[in-house]
């Protein structure tokens, strides 16, 4: 079962310009600033005078920076940009006992991962993410939401060396997340996604994810708003399963695909709010307004307006800076033109995307 | 007596130095990839690595060494994604895991290419008594027919006895070599239909009749089906390889009670797609408990290795496990080995 909470309404701004309201925010990664990339060398360097103290202001610089470059887009929600974290498992196991690094292996091509290996049985050592979302929340001046790897990927993307199966190795990292999720909304973190990925590339586990769902949401209120990203993989294997997740929201990647499909979550009905990824991550090119608003009223075919969230695909780190800006820009502009849409009466609920006869 | 030979299955880890420069002098994109037209700048740096792989391998004490397969950039496929009237396409999944390689779409006849012999040329004047060490490797046809898409043949059993002749053709052009080791995991994950389990063994024969050298047919990621298991038990080979780490090796097992096997084979022991690394014991024991469960045969050879290519490793993990090979073939001491 979903969450029963109605917690999306606290995100709404008070001087929201519409009646309807379409929830928009990111998945969470950003392009890093050039000189962010090189500090991160730079302290590397025996021979340079740059070090973790600098590089922590330079990591404080580049949250600043990027949080407020969300908020001038006018995004309900904002992050930071991700911009501390190296990669999505790395920067985790990092932090997690248990977990040790042996070196890059092949992804394909020339294209390599740190993959991590749990070489002894994890447990939860300093915080991940708390730091991270107290200094976001006090330069923003939106919500913050908090993206953290879920427990299914940190397990599947890791060699498992001390655990017999890798089920039992996602159960015990899911009880770290939740002690995670818990410090976080001690800080004040109202809003959560979390990233699992590694469900599209084996779907046949979806019962394992949802089980491990069970744990991370366990003892967290229910005013807090649970999301969970998934991208890039055959969804007909993970539907109509999800449903049964207990989250608010469910994050998916389908402009990429041309919404091909979007029909498989049209029935049975779709349980949580959808968050709908409306630009593509994989196109260097800015899609204009009147494009993106086609692509959200495909949202509306699956759920009404106010369980929809408005989203890119995906992480926006791989695009160069001002396309991942114009992405944004005019992911809020187009919400905002079809919220007023929405009020006037101008989109047909029953059939939002004409038909081509 | 069985002999025990401590070996490799190929496709290398790349060293670590070798990652960040050839990705340097290459790019990271699909475009970037090995062609088989690289210039000299990235062929060197290949030469340069594939020395320090034979040497990693020689100096182990592996009784076969491998050319390494550094250049594969496309894994198992490697051998059709650079053929001049192959189009290496978009991106897919590498059988069930999180590796990727480019689609070769088959565009027109698939004749000599030699590229895999220029390789095993150059590894043949670094290996210490090549005619008596030098291990090649290639796909078996089925796994390569598997992994290709067909844009010129038209027939599914054309296309398969194409491909066999394409490999044949290669394999005549090796210099001297001991083992021919033809991998086929696409046995095991995504097994040949009626038809094409009929033509197995026929292609398999047809690569492994242009060499003199000892011919292995390896399999992993599982245990083969039973049709699929007695056709490939008609290919005139010398040994088949299995998979002695996947959980479903008592198949394994039940296929060689009942259909026999070769008078010799090539055991999987160490994991090849985890970084835990067994000991000399762990991996002999494994090796005694696959000769206890079939006591009605004694080897003349058995041929140890990962269960899988080793790409999936770190560089220490995999030197680490080359290591315990060695030493449960009885060629290093077991106290030696720092697993």
């Amino acid at each position: 079962m979903s969450r029963p909470a109605d917690n999306r309404a606290q995100f709404r701004p008070d001087d929201h310009p519409n009646d309807s309201f379409l929830l928009t925010t990111v998945v969470g990664s950003y392009p890093k600033p050039k000189w962010l990339n090189r500090a991160d060398d730079l302290v590397d360097d025996a021979d340079s005078k740059f070090d973790e103290e600098n590089l922590q202001e330079a990591h404080d610089d580049a949250a600043r920076v990027i949080t407020h470059e969300h908020e001038r887009c006018g995004l309900d929600t904002v992050v930071d940009g991700e911009v501390r974290r190296n990669e999505m498992v790395e920067y985790f196991a990092e932090r997690i006992d248990g977990y040790e690094f042996n070196g890059p292996v092949k992804v394909w091509g020339h294209n390599y991962f740190d993959k991590p290996s749990v070489s002894s049985e994890v447990a939860y050592d300093e915080p991940w993410l708390v730091d991270e979302f107290e200094f976001t929340n006090n330069v923003a001046s939106k919500p913050v939401k908090v993206p953290i790897t879920g427990p299914y990927t940190l397990g599947n993307w890791a060699f498992n060396e001390a655990y017999d199966t890798e089920e039992e190795l996602v159960y015990e990292l899911a009880e770290l997340v939740n002690i995670e999720i818990e410090r976080l909304v001690d800080a004040g973190a109202q809003y959560i996604q979390i990233d699992e990925p590694a469900l599209a590339t084996t779907p046949d586990d979806h019962a394992i994810v949802g089980e491990a769902l069970d744990r991370i949401v366990s003892g967290i209120d229910e005013d807090v708003r649970i999301g969970l990203h998934v991208c890039y993989g055959d969804y007909s294997r993970i539907y109509p399963e999800l449903n049964d997740y207990p989250v608010d929201e469910v994050d998916l990647e389908l402009c990429n695909g041309n919404y091909e499909q979007i029909e498989v979550f049209t029935d049975p009905e779709f349980v949580p709010d959808l968050a709908l990824g409306v630009v593509d991550v994989h196109t260097a090119e800015v899609e204009p307004v009147d494009e993106i608003k086609e692509n959200i009223k495909q949202g509306l075919k699956v759920v009404p307006p106010e369980r929809l969230t408005i989203s890119p695909d995906c992480g926006l780190k791989l695009l160069p800076r001002d396309v991942a800006y114009g992405k944004m820009e005019n992911m809020v502009e187009a919400t905002r033109q079809v919220e007023a849409e929405l009020d006037s009466g101008e989109i047909d609920l029953e059939e939002p995307v004409p038909t081509a006869d | 007596m069985t002999e025990r030979v401590a070996t490799t299955t190929g496709l290398l880890p790349l060293p670590d130095p070798a990652k960040s420069e050839l990705s340097d002098l290459k790019g990271h994109q699909k475009h970037d990839l090995i062609s088989g037209t690289e210039g000299e700048e990235i062929a060197g740096a290949y030469a340069e690595y594939r020395r320090e792989v034979i040497d990693d391998q020689q100096s182990a004490g592996l009784d076969r060494i491998t050319e390494g397969q550094l250049r594969w950039d496309d894994m198992l496929a490697h051998p059709l994604t650079t053929h001049d009237n192959v189009d290496p396409n978009g991106i897919v999944r590498y059988y069930d895991n999180n590796n990727f390689y480019r689609d070769p779409q088959v565009r027109g006849d698939l004749d000599f290419s030699g590229d895999v012999a220029d390789e095993l040329d150059a590894a043949a004047e670094i290996v210490d008594d090549p005619a008596d060490s030098l291990q090649a490797v290639l796909p078996g046809p089925y796994s390569l027919f598997d992994l290709a898409s067909d844009e010129h043949y038209g027939d599914d059993a054309d296309f398969f006895g194409a491909i066999a002749d394409f490999l044949a053709g290669e394999v005549e052009a090796f210099p001297a070599h001991k083992t021919l080791t033809l991998h086929e995991p696409s046995l095991v994950e995504n097994p040949p239909n009626e038809d094409l389990v009929e033509r197995l063994a026929d292609a398999v024969d047809t690569v492994a009749s242009e060499t003199d050298a000892d011919v292995v047919v390896h399999t992993y990621f599982g245990a083969l089906d039973e049709t699929t298991y007695a056709h490939l038990m008609d290919a005139d080979v010398e040994a088949l390889g299995f998979d002695l780490v996947a959980g479903d090796r008592d198949e394994t097992l039940s296929n060689i009670t009942e259909f026999g096997t070769k008078d010799a084979a090539a055991l999987g022991i160490a994991d090849g797609q985890n970084t835990l690394v067994e000991s000399a014991d762990t991996l002999e024991e494994r090796v005694e408990w696959f000769e206890d469960q079939i006591p009605v045969q004694e080897f003349d050879r058995l041929y140890l290795s990962t269960n899988t290519e080793p790409f999936y490793l770190p560089v220490n993990k995999h030197r680490a496990k080359l290591a315990a090979i060695a030493a449960a073939a009885g060629n290093v001491d077991a106290e030696e080995v720092t697993a």
